[in-house]
Protein backbone atom coordinates (compact mmCIF):
# COMPACT_ATOMS: atom_id res chain seq x y z
CA UNK A 1 0.00 0.00 0.00
CA UNK A 2 3.07 2.58 0.50
CA UNK A 3 4.83 1.41 -2.73
CA UNK A 4 4.48 4.82 -4.39
CA UNK A 5 4.84 6.72 -1.37
CA UNK A 6 7.70 9.14 -1.17
CA UNK A 7 10.20 8.80 2.00
CA UNK A 8 9.34 11.63 4.25
CA UNK A 9 11.15 12.91 7.64
CA UNK A 10 8.44 13.00 10.68
CA UNK A 11 7.88 16.57 11.65
CA UNK A 12 10.07 16.36 15.73
CA UNK A 13 6.83 16.70 17.33
CA UNK A 14 4.99 14.08 15.65
CA UNK A 15 7.84 11.57 16.07
CA UNK A 16 8.52 12.80 19.64
CA UNK A 17 4.83 12.24 20.35
CA UNK A 18 5.09 8.81 18.56
CA UNK A 19 7.89 7.54 20.53
CA UNK A 20 6.23 8.37 23.80
CA UNK A 21 3.20 6.50 23.15
CA UNK A 22 5.39 3.65 21.79
CA UNK A 23 7.52 3.37 24.71
CA UNK A 24 4.20 3.69 26.77
CA UNK A 25 3.29 0.40 25.26
CA UNK A 26 6.40 -1.51 25.38
CA UNK A 27 8.34 -0.13 28.43
CA UNK A 28 5.49 -2.16 30.37
CA UNK A 29 5.92 -5.57 28.70
CA UNK A 30 9.86 -4.32 29.25
CA UNK A 31 9.71 -3.99 33.24
CA UNK A 32 7.66 -7.54 32.90
CA UNK A 33 10.53 -9.28 31.21
CA UNK A 34 12.67 -7.80 33.25
CA UNK A 35 10.68 -8.63 36.86
CA UNK A 36 10.69 -12.32 35.51
CA UNK A 37 12.45 -14.84 37.42
CA UNK A 38 13.84 -16.07 34.74
CA UNK A 39 15.54 -19.16 37.13
CA UNK A 40 12.63 -20.09 38.27
CA UNK A 41 10.98 -20.60 35.16
CA UNK A 42 11.43 -23.74 33.83
CA UNK A 43 9.92 -24.63 37.43
CA UNK A 44 7.04 -22.36 37.89
CA UNK A 45 5.93 -23.44 33.99
CA UNK A 46 6.30 -26.63 33.93
CA UNK A 47 3.91 -27.10 36.84
CA UNK A 48 0.88 -28.89 36.17
CA UNK A 49 -1.76 -26.34 36.83
CA UNK A 50 0.29 -23.62 34.28
CA UNK A 51 -0.11 -26.24 31.85
CA UNK A 52 -3.33 -26.83 32.19
CA UNK A 53 -4.45 -23.29 32.15
CA UNK A 54 -2.33 -22.75 29.17
CA UNK A 55 -3.82 -26.16 27.40
CA UNK A 56 -7.33 -24.63 28.04
CA UNK A 57 -6.36 -21.02 26.48
CA UNK A 58 -4.88 -22.74 23.52
CA UNK A 59 -7.97 -24.98 23.08
CA UNK A 60 -10.58 -22.56 24.09
CA UNK A 61 -9.14 -19.83 22.11
CA UNK A 62 -8.65 -21.83 18.92
CA UNK A 63 -12.59 -23.06 19.01
CA UNK A 64 -13.26 -19.36 19.52
CA UNK A 65 -11.27 -17.98 16.36
CA UNK A 66 -13.29 -20.83 14.05
CA UNK A 67 -16.45 -19.44 15.41
CA UNK A 68 -15.46 -16.39 14.84
CA UNK A 69 -14.62 -16.99 11.41
CA UNK A 70 -17.55 -19.13 10.80
CA UNK A 71 -20.31 -16.68 12.07
CA UNK A 72 -17.78 -13.47 11.75
CA UNK A 73 -17.12 -13.44 8.44
CA UNK A 74 -21.03 -13.34 7.23
CA UNK A 75 -21.42 -10.55 9.59
CA UNK A 76 -18.54 -8.43 8.34
CA UNK A 77 -20.29 -9.00 4.84
CA UNK A 78 -23.53 -7.95 6.11
CA UNK A 79 -21.71 -4.76 7.65
CA UNK A 80 -20.23 -3.80 4.62
CA UNK A 81 -23.14 -4.56 2.78
CA UNK A 82 -24.79 -2.18 4.66
CA UNK A 83 -23.32 1.21 3.38
CA UNK A 84 -26.62 0.61 1.20
CA UNK A 85 -28.88 1.35 3.86
CA UNK A 86 -30.51 3.86 5.44
CA UNK A 87 -28.67 5.95 8.21
CA UNK A 88 -30.11 4.83 11.07
CA UNK A 89 -30.27 0.86 10.55
CA UNK A 90 -26.60 1.21 9.33
CA UNK A 91 -25.44 3.15 12.12
CA UNK A 92 -27.25 0.55 14.69
CA UNK A 93 -25.91 -2.63 13.16
CA UNK A 94 -22.21 -1.06 13.39
CA UNK A 95 -22.97 0.08 16.80
CA UNK A 96 -24.06 -3.04 17.91
CA UNK A 97 -20.94 -4.59 16.44
CA UNK A 98 -18.85 -2.06 18.42
CA UNK A 99 -20.61 -2.37 21.98
CA UNK A 100 -19.03 -5.44 22.87
CA UNK A 101 -15.08 -4.05 22.16
CA UNK A 102 -15.91 -1.05 24.02
CA UNK A 103 -17.64 -2.78 26.80
CA UNK A 104 -15.45 -3.89 30.06
CA UNK A 105 -15.31 -7.54 29.36
CA UNK A 106 -17.27 -7.95 33.20
CA UNK A 107 -20.17 -6.42 32.16
CA UNK A 108 -20.16 -8.32 29.25
CA UNK A 109 -19.83 -11.41 31.48
CA UNK A 110 -23.13 -10.46 33.09
CA UNK A 111 -25.17 -9.71 30.17
CA UNK A 112 -24.29 -13.36 29.43
CA UNK A 113 -25.56 -14.58 32.27
CA UNK A 114 -28.39 -12.65 32.07
CA UNK A 115 -29.39 -14.32 28.98
CA UNK A 116 -27.85 -17.68 29.47
CA UNK A 117 -27.06 -18.08 32.93
CA UNK A 118 -28.57 -20.91 34.82
CA UNK A 119 -31.53 -18.42 35.38
CA UNK A 120 -30.78 -16.60 32.17
CA UNK A 121 -33.54 -15.59 29.48
CA UNK A 122 -32.51 -18.67 27.07
CA UNK A 123 -30.22 -19.99 29.98
CA UNK A 124 -32.92 -21.36 32.16
CA UNK A 125 -34.61 -23.24 29.07
CA UNK A 126 -31.00 -25.05 28.84
CA UNK A 127 -30.95 -25.39 32.71
CA UNK A 128 -34.10 -27.12 32.85
CA UNK A 129 -33.08 -30.04 30.66
CA UNK A 130 -30.00 -30.16 32.23
CA UNK A 131 -27.47 -28.47 30.19
CA UNK A 132 -26.35 -25.84 32.27
CA UNK A 133 -23.99 -23.30 30.49
CA UNK A 134 -21.96 -21.20 32.98
CA UNK A 135 -19.07 -23.57 34.83
CA UNK A 136 -18.56 -25.24 31.47
CA UNK A 137 -15.66 -24.76 29.26
CA UNK A 138 -18.28 -24.06 26.00
CA UNK A 139 -19.17 -20.87 28.49
CA UNK A 140 -15.52 -19.98 28.67
CA UNK A 141 -15.98 -20.28 24.40
CA UNK A 142 -18.81 -18.19 24.62
CA UNK A 143 -17.45 -15.60 26.63
CA UNK A 144 -14.26 -15.33 24.12
CA UNK A 145 -16.16 -15.32 21.14
CA UNK A 146 -18.32 -12.57 22.73
CA UNK A 147 -15.42 -10.11 22.83
CA UNK A 148 -13.58 -11.53 20.36
CA UNK A 149 -15.55 -11.28 17.20
CA UNK A 150 -15.70 -7.84 16.95
CA UNK A 151 -12.43 -7.50 16.05
CA UNK A 152 -12.47 -9.93 13.19
CA UNK A 153 -15.53 -8.63 12.11
CA UNK A 154 -14.12 -5.09 11.70
CA UNK A 155 -11.25 -6.59 10.38
CA UNK A 156 -12.66 -8.68 7.24
CA UNK A 157 -15.13 -5.55 7.17
CA UNK A 158 -11.85 -2.82 6.51
CA UNK A 159 -10.38 -5.59 3.69
CA UNK A 160 -13.98 -5.80 2.01
CA UNK A 161 -14.09 -1.75 1.87
CA UNK A 162 -10.28 -1.98 0.51
CA UNK A 163 -11.20 -4.84 -2.23
CA UNK A 164 -12.17 -4.25 -6.32
CA UNK A 165 -15.63 -5.16 -5.89
CA UNK A 166 -15.94 -5.32 -9.56
CA UNK A 167 -14.60 -8.79 -9.68
CA UNK A 168 -17.96 -10.30 -7.46
CA UNK A 169 -19.98 -7.96 -10.05
CA UNK A 170 -18.17 -9.87 -12.90
CA UNK A 171 -18.45 -13.57 -11.40
CA UNK A 172 -21.83 -12.70 -11.10
CA UNK A 173 -22.45 -11.89 -15.06
CA UNK A 174 -20.32 -15.00 -15.80
CA UNK A 175 -23.29 -17.13 -14.38
CA UNK A 176 -21.89 -17.78 -10.64
CA UNK A 177 -24.45 -17.42 -8.24
CA UNK A 178 -24.77 -15.25 -4.28
CA UNK A 179 -23.22 -18.54 -2.67
CA UNK A 180 -20.57 -19.11 -5.12
CA UNK A 181 -19.63 -15.70 -5.53
CA UNK A 182 -18.84 -15.29 -1.97
CA UNK A 183 -17.40 -18.91 -1.87
CA UNK A 184 -14.85 -18.41 -4.87
CA UNK A 185 -13.98 -14.65 -5.47
CA UNK A 186 -15.28 -12.76 -2.06
CA UNK A 187 -13.62 -15.32 0.38
CA UNK A 188 -9.95 -15.23 -1.30
CA UNK A 189 -10.04 -11.29 -2.14
CA UNK A 190 -9.96 -10.33 1.04
CA UNK A 191 -8.25 -13.61 2.67
CA UNK A 192 -5.39 -11.69 3.61
CA UNK A 193 -8.09 -9.71 6.03
CA UNK A 194 -9.83 -12.82 7.49
CA UNK A 195 -6.20 -14.05 8.06
CA UNK A 196 -5.56 -10.86 10.00
CA UNK A 197 -8.76 -10.97 11.67
CA UNK A 198 -8.67 -14.12 13.23
CA UNK A 199 -4.77 -13.81 14.51
CA UNK A 200 -6.27 -10.56 16.40
CA UNK A 201 -9.24 -13.08 17.71
CA UNK A 202 -7.12 -15.53 18.74
CA UNK A 203 -4.72 -12.96 20.79
CA UNK A 204 -7.75 -11.09 21.79
CA UNK A 205 -9.51 -14.35 23.48
CA UNK A 206 -6.30 -15.91 24.57
CA UNK A 207 -6.40 -12.73 26.53
CA UNK A 208 -10.36 -12.67 27.67
CA UNK A 209 -10.51 -12.32 31.73
CA UNK A 210 -13.52 -10.40 32.68
CA UNK A 211 -16.16 -12.17 30.75
CA UNK A 212 -14.96 -15.53 31.52
CA UNK A 213 -14.41 -14.99 34.98
CA UNK A 214 -17.72 -13.63 35.89
CA UNK A 215 -19.76 -15.84 33.39
CA UNK A 216 -17.83 -19.11 33.43
CA UNK A 217 -16.52 -18.85 36.89
CA UNK A 218 -12.61 -20.33 37.89
CA UNK A 219 -12.14 -24.02 37.52
CA UNK A 220 -8.67 -25.48 37.17
CA UNK A 221 -8.83 -27.61 33.94
CA UNK A 222 -12.86 -26.12 33.35
CA UNK A 223 -12.86 -22.67 32.89
CA UNK A 224 -9.35 -21.33 34.79
CA UNK A 225 -7.74 -20.27 31.63
CA UNK A 226 -4.12 -18.58 31.80
CA UNK A 227 -5.10 -14.88 32.91
CA UNK A 228 -7.44 -15.97 35.59
CA UNK A 229 -4.35 -18.44 36.86
CA UNK A 230 -2.05 -15.70 36.27
CA UNK A 231 -4.73 -12.89 38.32
CA UNK A 232 -4.67 -15.71 40.82
CA UNK A 233 -1.58 -16.32 41.56
CA UNK A 234 -0.64 -12.24 41.81
CA UNK A 235 -2.90 -13.22 45.36
CA UNK A 236 -0.38 -15.30 46.82
CA UNK A 237 2.73 -15.65 44.15
CA UNK A 238 3.42 -12.46 42.54
CA UNK A 239 6.23 -14.27 40.61
CA UNK A 240 4.36 -16.80 39.50
CA UNK A 241 2.51 -14.46 38.08
CA UNK A 242 4.75 -12.82 35.95
CA UNK A 243 5.47 -16.19 35.09
CA UNK A 244 2.21 -16.93 33.57
CA UNK A 245 2.00 -13.16 32.37
CA UNK A 246 5.37 -13.61 30.48
CA UNK A 247 3.50 -17.04 28.47
CA UNK A 248 0.48 -15.21 27.19
CA UNK A 249 2.84 -12.22 26.36
CA UNK A 250 5.10 -14.70 24.38
CA UNK A 251 2.69 -16.57 23.03
CA UNK A 252 0.91 -13.41 21.70
CA UNK A 253 3.53 -12.28 20.74
CA UNK A 254 4.41 -15.59 18.40
CA UNK A 255 1.46 -15.38 16.89
CA UNK A 256 1.11 -12.24 15.72
CA UNK A 257 4.65 -12.35 14.33
CA UNK A 258 4.76 -15.40 12.29
CA UNK A 259 1.38 -15.36 11.35
CA UNK A 260 0.70 -11.69 10.33
CA UNK A 261 4.29 -12.09 8.73
CA UNK A 262 3.02 -14.60 6.42
CA UNK A 263 -0.25 -13.41 5.58
CA UNK A 264 0.36 -9.45 5.28
CA UNK A 265 2.38 -9.74 2.23
CA UNK A 266 -0.59 -10.63 0.62
CA UNK A 267 -2.41 -7.14 1.33
CA UNK A 268 0.60 -5.83 -0.43
CA UNK A 269 0.54 -7.46 -3.90
CA UNK B 1 8.70 13.54 67.19
CA UNK B 2 6.24 11.19 65.38
CA UNK B 3 5.76 8.87 68.20
CA UNK B 4 4.91 12.02 70.14
CA UNK B 5 2.41 13.20 67.19
CA UNK B 6 0.51 9.68 67.43
CA UNK B 7 0.79 9.71 71.46
CA UNK B 8 -0.74 13.58 71.08
CA UNK B 9 -3.53 11.72 68.14
CA UNK B 10 -4.17 8.95 70.09
CA UNK B 11 -4.91 11.04 73.36
CA UNK B 12 -7.08 13.24 71.11
CA UNK B 13 -9.23 10.58 70.08
CA UNK B 14 -9.71 8.57 72.83
CA UNK B 15 -11.05 11.46 74.73
CA UNK B 16 -12.97 12.60 71.30
CA UNK B 17 -14.53 8.80 71.39
CA UNK B 18 -16.14 9.28 74.51
CA UNK B 19 -17.71 12.09 73.61
CA UNK B 20 -20.73 11.41 71.12
CA UNK B 21 -21.20 14.73 70.13
CA UNK B 22 -19.85 14.87 66.57
CA UNK B 23 -18.11 18.26 66.57
CA UNK B 24 -15.59 17.59 69.34
CA UNK B 25 -14.25 20.00 71.21
CA UNK B 26 -10.86 19.26 70.69
CA UNK B 27 -10.46 19.15 67.01
CA UNK B 28 -7.15 18.09 66.15
CA UNK B 29 -4.96 20.47 64.57
CA UNK B 30 -2.15 17.80 63.18
CA UNK B 31 -4.63 15.59 61.49
CA UNK B 32 -5.53 16.53 57.72
CA UNK B 33 -4.76 15.21 54.52
CA UNK B 34 -5.64 11.72 53.01
CA UNK B 35 -5.50 8.15 54.70
CA UNK B 36 -5.30 5.49 52.17
CA UNK B 37 -7.03 2.03 54.04
CA UNK B 38 -6.59 -1.39 52.03
CA UNK B 39 -9.52 -3.72 53.50
CA UNK B 40 -10.44 -7.13 52.90
CA UNK B 41 -13.76 -7.05 50.95
CA UNK B 42 -15.76 -8.75 53.89
CA UNK B 43 -15.12 -5.25 55.86
CA UNK B 44 -17.00 -2.80 52.89
CA UNK B 45 -20.46 -2.77 54.71
CA UNK B 46 -18.63 -2.08 58.62
CA UNK B 47 -15.58 0.38 57.05
CA UNK B 48 -17.81 2.68 54.81
CA UNK B 49 -19.51 3.21 57.97
CA UNK B 50 -16.81 3.55 60.22
CA UNK B 51 -15.07 6.23 57.52
CA UNK B 52 -18.18 8.57 57.30
CA UNK B 53 -18.01 9.07 60.91
CA UNK B 54 -14.72 9.52 61.32
CA UNK B 55 -14.77 12.34 58.43
CA UNK B 56 -17.55 13.63 60.68
CA UNK B 57 -14.90 13.79 63.60
CA UNK B 58 -11.76 14.60 61.67
CA UNK B 59 -13.64 17.06 58.81
CA UNK B 60 -9.82 17.67 57.75
CA UNK B 61 -9.19 13.63 57.23
CA UNK B 62 -10.50 12.46 53.73
CA UNK B 63 -10.76 8.75 54.29
CA UNK B 64 -10.35 6.33 50.95
CA UNK B 65 -10.80 2.90 51.20
CA UNK B 66 -9.36 -0.11 48.93
CA UNK B 67 -11.56 -2.73 49.21
CA UNK B 68 -10.41 -6.11 47.85
CA UNK B 69 -9.40 -9.64 48.33
CA UNK B 70 -7.16 -9.58 50.83
CA UNK B 71 -4.37 -11.54 49.17
CA UNK B 72 -4.26 -9.11 46.45
CA UNK B 73 -4.31 -6.11 48.42
CA UNK B 74 -0.96 -7.50 50.25
CA UNK B 75 0.69 -8.10 47.10
CA UNK B 76 -0.10 -4.45 46.13
CA UNK B 77 1.59 -3.54 49.65
CA UNK B 78 4.76 -5.01 49.24
CA UNK B 79 4.75 -4.08 45.52
CA UNK B 80 4.84 -0.15 46.99
CA UNK B 81 1.11 0.81 46.56
CA UNK B 82 0.91 4.27 48.81
CA UNK B 83 -1.23 2.92 51.07
CA UNK B 84 -1.68 3.77 54.97
CA UNK B 85 -3.64 0.95 56.71
CA UNK B 86 -3.62 -2.58 55.76
CA UNK B 87 -6.45 -4.48 57.18
CA UNK B 88 -7.01 -7.99 56.14
CA UNK B 89 -8.79 -11.31 56.74
CA UNK B 90 -6.74 -13.47 58.01
CA UNK B 91 -3.13 -13.21 59.94
CA UNK B 92 -1.34 -15.71 57.64
CA UNK B 93 -2.45 -12.41 54.54
CA UNK B 94 -0.89 -9.95 57.15
CA UNK B 95 1.90 -11.93 57.83
CA UNK B 96 3.02 -11.60 54.47
CA UNK B 97 2.73 -7.86 54.89
CA UNK B 98 4.77 -7.59 58.16
CA UNK B 99 7.81 -10.37 56.45
CA UNK B 100 7.99 -7.95 53.97
CA UNK B 101 9.01 -5.05 56.33
CA UNK B 102 5.80 -3.35 55.33
CA UNK B 103 3.83 -3.43 58.76
CA UNK B 104 5.24 -3.73 62.51
CA UNK B 105 2.61 -3.98 64.94
CA UNK B 106 -0.53 -5.59 64.16
CA UNK B 107 -3.52 -6.19 66.26
CA UNK B 108 -6.83 -8.28 65.96
CA UNK B 109 -9.21 -6.47 66.20
CA UNK B 110 -12.30 -8.62 64.79
CA UNK B 111 -13.17 -11.90 64.02
CA UNK B 112 -15.30 -13.83 61.31
CA UNK B 113 -17.24 -16.81 60.70
CA UNK B 114 -18.86 -19.12 57.51
CA UNK B 115 -21.96 -19.69 57.29
CA UNK B 116 -23.48 -21.96 54.16
CA UNK B 117 -25.84 -19.55 52.02
CA UNK B 118 -28.45 -20.37 48.86
CA UNK B 119 -30.26 -18.44 46.49
CA UNK B 120 -33.20 -16.22 48.07
CA UNK B 121 -36.00 -19.51 48.82
CA UNK B 122 -33.15 -21.97 48.72
CA UNK B 123 -34.45 -23.15 45.18
CA UNK B 124 -32.23 -26.39 44.75
CA UNK B 125 -32.92 -27.41 49.00
CA UNK B 126 -29.62 -27.23 50.05
CA UNK B 127 -29.60 -28.51 53.93
CA UNK B 128 -26.21 -28.99 54.83
CA UNK B 129 -22.14 -28.89 54.19
CA UNK B 130 -22.62 -32.23 52.62
CA UNK B 131 -24.61 -30.92 49.98
CA UNK B 132 -21.69 -29.37 48.59
CA UNK B 133 -20.20 -32.64 47.72
CA UNK B 134 -22.90 -33.08 45.46
CA UNK B 135 -21.63 -32.60 41.96
CA UNK B 136 -25.57 -31.93 40.62
CA UNK B 137 -25.61 -28.91 42.36
CA UNK B 138 -23.68 -25.67 41.38
CA UNK B 139 -21.24 -24.78 44.12
CA UNK B 140 -19.68 -21.63 44.20
CA UNK B 141 -16.25 -21.26 47.04
CA UNK B 142 -13.19 -19.09 47.25
CA UNK B 143 -10.23 -20.38 45.72
CA UNK B 144 -7.94 -21.46 48.47
CA UNK B 145 -5.29 -19.11 47.70
CA UNK B 146 -7.35 -16.31 49.18
CA UNK B 147 -8.66 -15.68 52.86
CA UNK B 148 -12.23 -16.91 52.40
CA UNK B 149 -10.57 -20.02 50.35
CA UNK B 150 -8.82 -21.69 53.19
CA UNK B 151 -11.35 -20.69 55.56
CA UNK B 152 -13.83 -22.60 53.74
CA UNK B 153 -11.23 -25.29 53.08
CA UNK B 154 -10.52 -25.71 56.71
CA UNK B 155 -14.33 -25.73 57.48
CA UNK B 156 -14.94 -28.35 54.90
CA UNK B 157 -11.80 -30.57 56.58
CA UNK B 158 -13.49 -29.78 59.88
CA UNK B 159 -17.14 -31.23 58.93
CA UNK B 160 -15.13 -34.34 56.91
CA UNK B 161 -16.88 -32.99 53.21
CA UNK B 162 -15.12 -33.32 49.80
CA UNK B 163 -16.64 -30.34 48.22
CA UNK B 164 -17.21 -30.48 44.49
CA UNK B 165 -16.70 -26.86 43.50
CA UNK B 166 -17.90 -25.47 39.85
CA UNK B 167 -16.11 -22.26 40.51
CA UNK B 168 -13.31 -21.24 42.77
CA UNK B 169 -13.70 -17.24 42.59
CA UNK B 170 -10.81 -14.82 43.61
CA UNK B 171 -12.89 -12.92 46.61
CA UNK B 172 -15.73 -13.58 48.37
CA UNK B 173 -18.24 -11.44 46.81
CA UNK B 174 -17.53 -12.85 43.62
CA UNK B 175 -18.98 -16.23 45.55
CA UNK B 176 -21.96 -14.18 47.17
CA UNK B 177 -22.34 -12.35 43.41
CA UNK B 178 -23.12 -16.40 41.88
CA UNK B 179 -24.87 -17.01 44.71
CA UNK B 180 -27.63 -14.24 44.73
CA UNK B 181 -27.97 -14.40 40.88
CA UNK B 182 -28.98 -18.16 41.58
CA UNK B 183 -26.26 -19.35 39.03
CA UNK B 184 -24.97 -21.36 42.27
CA UNK B 185 -26.71 -23.32 44.80
CA UNK B 186 -24.74 -22.82 47.46
CA UNK B 187 -21.59 -21.35 48.52
CA UNK B 188 -19.29 -20.53 51.50
CA UNK B 189 -19.19 -16.26 52.71
CA UNK B 190 -18.41 -14.96 55.86
CA UNK B 191 -21.77 -14.17 57.98
CA UNK B 192 -20.95 -10.65 57.13
CA UNK B 193 -21.10 -10.88 53.64
CA UNK B 194 -24.45 -12.61 53.82
CA UNK B 195 -25.97 -9.83 56.42
CA UNK B 196 -24.33 -7.03 54.23
CA UNK B 197 -26.91 -4.36 53.11
CA UNK B 198 -29.14 -5.19 49.80
CA UNK B 199 -27.55 -8.89 50.21
CA UNK B 200 -30.82 -10.95 49.49
CA UNK B 201 -29.79 -14.42 50.27
CA UNK B 202 -30.96 -17.73 52.27
CA UNK B 203 -28.70 -18.77 55.33
CA UNK B 204 -28.56 -22.12 56.07
CA UNK B 205 -27.58 -23.00 59.69
CA UNK B 206 -24.04 -25.14 60.07
CA UNK B 207 -22.77 -26.18 63.54
CA UNK B 208 -18.88 -26.78 62.50
CA UNK B 209 -18.95 -22.70 61.08
CA UNK B 210 -18.39 -21.56 64.96
CA UNK B 211 -15.15 -23.51 65.01
CA UNK B 212 -13.50 -21.98 61.78
CA UNK B 213 -12.82 -18.24 62.98
CA UNK B 214 -10.85 -16.10 60.78
CA UNK B 215 -8.96 -13.13 62.82
CA UNK B 216 -8.26 -10.13 60.87
CA UNK B 217 -5.46 -7.94 61.99
CA UNK B 218 -4.91 -4.07 60.93
CA UNK B 219 -1.75 -2.19 60.81
CA UNK B 220 -0.41 1.13 60.25
CA UNK B 221 2.29 0.49 57.31
CA UNK B 222 5.58 1.33 57.79
CA UNK B 223 5.67 3.75 54.46
CA UNK B 224 2.58 5.44 55.84
CA UNK B 225 2.63 8.99 53.68
CA UNK B 226 0.29 10.09 56.62
CA UNK B 227 1.00 7.97 59.73
CA UNK B 228 -0.76 10.13 61.89
CA UNK B 229 -3.70 9.90 60.63
CA UNK B 230 -3.26 5.93 59.97
CA UNK B 231 -3.03 5.49 63.16
CA UNK B 232 -5.98 7.71 64.53
CA UNK B 233 -7.68 5.27 62.22
CA UNK B 234 -6.53 2.14 63.98
CA UNK B 235 -7.38 3.52 67.09
CA UNK B 236 -10.96 4.52 65.96
CA UNK B 237 -11.36 0.76 64.70
CA UNK B 238 -9.93 -0.59 67.94
CA UNK B 239 -12.69 1.91 70.01
CA UNK B 240 -15.95 1.48 71.15
CA UNK B 241 -17.60 2.96 68.13
CA UNK B 242 -15.33 1.16 65.54
CA UNK B 243 -16.53 -2.10 67.91
CA UNK B 244 -19.93 -1.26 67.61
CA UNK B 245 -20.07 -0.54 64.10
CA UNK B 246 -18.50 -3.67 63.36
CA UNK B 247 -20.95 -6.01 65.48
CA UNK B 248 -23.56 -4.14 63.55
CA UNK B 249 -22.02 -5.86 60.50
CA UNK B 250 -22.44 -9.22 62.03
CA UNK B 251 -18.83 -9.38 63.16
CA UNK B 252 -17.49 -10.68 66.93
CA UNK B 253 -15.18 -9.95 69.19
CA UNK B 254 -11.53 -10.44 69.00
Amino acid sequence: MTRGAQRRRLSPPIAIAAAVALAFLVLPLVALAIRAPWGELPRLLSSEPVLQALGLSLLTGAITTVLCLVFGVPLAVLLSHSAQWPTVPRRLLRAAITVPLVLPPVVGGIALLLLLGRRGIIGQLFAQAGLGIPYTTGAVVLAQTFVAMPFLVFAVEGALGAADRRTEAAAATLGANRWQVFRMVTVPLVAPGIAAGAVLCFTRALGEFGATITFAGSLPGVTRTLPIASYLALQTDPEAAIALALVLLVVSVVVLLALRDRWLPGVRA
Amino acid sequence: MKRAGILLVATVLLTGCTAPAPEAPTRPAALGGTVTVFAAASLTAAFDALAAEFEQQHPEVDVVVNYGGSSGLATQITEGAPADVFAAANESTMARVVDAGDAGDTTVFTTNTLVLVTPAGNPAGVTGLADLANPDFAIALCDPAVPCGSAAQALLDTAGVTAAPDTLEEDVKAVLTKVQLGEADAGLVYVTDAHAPGVIVDIVYVPEAQEVVNRYPIAVLTGAPNPDAAQAWVDFVLSDAGQQALADAGFLAP
